[in-house]
């Protein structure tokens, strides 16, 4: 057999020079006169072993990581191709600690094979869920999906299956299926790693939830700064429609489903979902009120489900072994288990699949193990620019829905951002007024115009002018973003801005105290 | 005259795009793409066009180009590098990645070098949140930049 070496093409590890390994990989191998086959397979989401190369041996996968181009000369002479041992050696790669103590449920698959491969996708139990569910009654698909506790992986958490019954029981001529993939939070890249690295799941997810609903049309609405994305799920839908996975005929059922891939254009706001259903019919992204509700009026004025992309990527699983075994995961309302992407100032950065209920504590120093920087944690922040920042005190907190909700934070797309002990929170309050002032869509005035207010106002705090007063201020404009927008990106913004100002009062001392503090 | 030809031009170029995609459902935003992968940006002459093509009101279409931060109305330098000033970035100095590159370049954000070679633009989030801090170089993306990786940057866009 031609030994196969595994080399990721998720764009993580291309941004950490996969591509330059696979290329010296390749002139090695020439000048070896080896024969061997090299994969491009996805990311198995743990960044700081990026780019991490696997070889298959007889004993199993054994992988090498992080391997820089100038490690690859010496990986040959160590007889890599048998497993051979090397500074980069890591072993099994499921036995890494950091991948071992995960539940991987929706990200089982990326990370193994070349997302490309159908029947790579099909021999880890792809397609299963779909063959089971066009076999099924609609309305039982539905209950299914609402009995295993899914809740919207996008952020705000509204049960998926209540969502999926909505657009079932609403009459309509043409229903869609709307995959949000604007994933614009920092510190999540989840819905880009299963693009990437596992694309059919996504198509999957989509084609149940058009069973489930009677929609005959997809649409996956992807950021544009996520070009790798792209071009796998265009690739992935075509092979899918080539297979009979999508089209007039799913599976060879009499059910109809096919999709189509869009492009975003760089505007945050378009994540929220009302404004990307605007920016899919060609119109500028402005929220629209609710109601009427997605479900009911969504795209086109049509029923419309629309999900974010590991809502739907965790339905195949669900399908496939039962709303039970998805369920028995999790703690109180928060069912199942959830991608964590630990990002920034973090020593283990990457994604971290689990069932819901560790605390911050154990996410941040257990498996993150503090910071790149060495310096303590000071604080996180918890679900991209609209979350709140928590400091250490915190830390007890459990990663659920809930939870995070009863100390004035939220989950989010469960990225979370580490940050050391040289970060100034009044920059970051700043910051999370300027970024919504930068992306706001203009719809609703506290969110257009109270963001600069909010920006001009931090800065006289920040140059000491009637500090105290100046942040009663900025408390009170909070309170009539919070109540006053129609979206999250007004409504939310608060959170990182009263976090920081609740959790760090230091930081936001007038200047010459702070000076004399240090 | 020039000008004359130049703007006909555009026009039936732009013409040719609309007519290959105005099938797709909500083809505005495709379009948009496809025209600035043409042309570079969204030339000012081509908006008429895609206002008559689409049945829409100039204003409408002239709306949506300038809601999306993506669509340019003057074409970009040669190359064009975006650096993450997102959150996650900044917990790992992507202010000071930002300073040295506008030094280095001696232009801002949203800005061109004199001699075309590059523009500069901030980006929130490329979504490689545990590579920080990153880039984007003409698609290309960069993890985990440092001085070294900045300086072959610089010295790649300057060449």
């Amino acid at each position: 057999m031609i030994p196969r070496i595994y080399v990721p093409c998720d764009s993580g590890a291309i941004a950490l020079g996969a591509d330059k390994v696979a290329r010296a990989i390749e002139a090695e191998l020439k000048e070896r006169g080896v024969e061997a086959k090299i994969v491009r397979n996805g990311s198995r989401g743990a960044y700081f072993l990026e780019p991490m190369v696997e070889v298959a041996t007889d004993n199993g996968r054994v992988a090498y990581g992080p391997v820089k181009p100038s490690d690859v000369k010496s990986l040959f002479d160590g007889g890599f191709l048998n497993g051979g041992h090397h500074k980069r050696w890591l072993g099994a790669p499921d036995k890494i600690p950091f991948l071992a103590k995960q539940t991987r449920l929706t990200f089982a698959r990326c990370g193994i094979n070349d997302p490309l491969s159908l029947d790579a996708y099909k021999s880890l139990g792809g397609l299963r869920g779909l063959q089971n569910a066009v076999a099924m009654a609609p309305a039982d698909v539905v209950k299914q999906v609402t009995e295993s506790g899914l809740r919207g992986r996008g952020g705000a958490g509204f049960p998926t299956g209540i969502k999926w019954k909505t657009v079932l029981d609403t009459a309509g001529t043409q229903k869609y299926i709307v995959c949000n993939a604007d994933e614009g939070d920092s510190a999540t890249f989840a819905d880009r790693m299963i693009m990437e690295g596992d694309p059919f799941v996504l198509i999957e997810g989509m084609a149940i939830a058009g069973i489930a609903t009677g929609a005959t049309k997809g649409f996956v609405y992807i950021r544009s700064e996520y070009p790798h994305a792209v071009a796998t799920m265009n690739k992935a839908v075509a092979i899918a429609r080539k297979a009979g996975v999508l089209g007039l005929s799913v599976l060879g059922s009499p059910n109809a489903f096919d999709m189509e891939i869009r492009v975003g254009a760089g505007a945050y706001v378009c994540g929220e979902e009302t404004s990307l259903l605007n920016s899919l019919e060609g119109k500028r992204g402005v929220v629209r009120a609710k109601p009427p509700l997605p479900a009911i009026q969504g795209l086109f004025g049509k029923p419309t489900v629309i999900n974010n992309v590991i809502s739907l990527a965790s339905v195949p699983i669900i399908m496939d072994k039962g709303a039970a075994y998805y369920k028995d995961f999790g703690m109180g309302r928060s069912r199942g288990t959830i991608p964590i992407q630990i990002a920034g100032n973090v020593r283990n950065g990457g994604l971290f699949e689990t069932a819901f209920g560790l605390t911050l504590g154990e996410i941040v120093d257990d498996i993150g193990g503090g910071t790149a920087s060495g310096r303590p944690v000071k604080a996180v922040q918890v679900g991209g620019p609209l979350g709140a920042y928590f400091p250490r005190a915190l830390f007890d907190t459990p990663f659920d829905y809930e939870e995070f909700a009863k100390r004035d934070g939220l989950i989010g797309h469960a990225g979370i951002t580490v940050f050391d002990d040289t970060a100034d929170m009044l920059k970051q309050a700043r910051f999370a007024m300027e970024f919504c002032a930068i992306e706001s869509c203009g719809k609703c005035t506290p969110c257009r115009i109270g963001s600069t207010r909010g920006v001009e106002v931090l800065d006289k705090v920040a140059a000491g002018i009637e500090a105290e007063k100046n942040l009663a201020l900025v408390t009170d404009l909070c309170n009539t973003m919070k109540f006053g927008s129609l979206c999250a990106l007004g409504g939310f913004t608060p959170y990182p801005v009263m976090s920081s100002i609740t959790h760090f009062p230091e930081d936001f001392k007038p200047a010459p105290a702070r000076v004399a503090a240090e | 005259m020039t000008m004359q030809a130049a703007s006909t031009e555009i026009a039936s170029r732009t013409a040719a795009i609309i007519d290959e995609m105005k099938g797709l459902e909500g083809p505005l935003l495709p379009i948009l793409h496809s025209i600035q992968e043409e042309f570079g940006h969204v030339p000012k002459d081509a908006l008429p066009v895609i206002a008559d093509g689409l049945n829409l009101s100039r204003a409408e279409v002239h709306g949506v180009v300038t809601f999306y931060h993506d669509f340019r109305a003057r074409p970009a330098g040669r190359h064009v590098l975006k650096l993450c000033q997102a959150e996650a970035c900044q917990s790992m100095g992507s202010d000071a990645v930002a300073a040295k590159v506008k030094r280095l370049l001696g232009i801002d954000f949203h800005e061109t070098t004199r001699d075309g070679s590059v523009t500069l633009e901030p980006v929130y989030c490329l979504g490689l949140c545990a590579c920080s801090p990153s880039a984007m170089l003409d698609g290309e993306v960069i993890g985990r930049l440092d001085d070294e990786k900045i300086e072959e940057i610089v010295a790649e866009v300057r060449s």
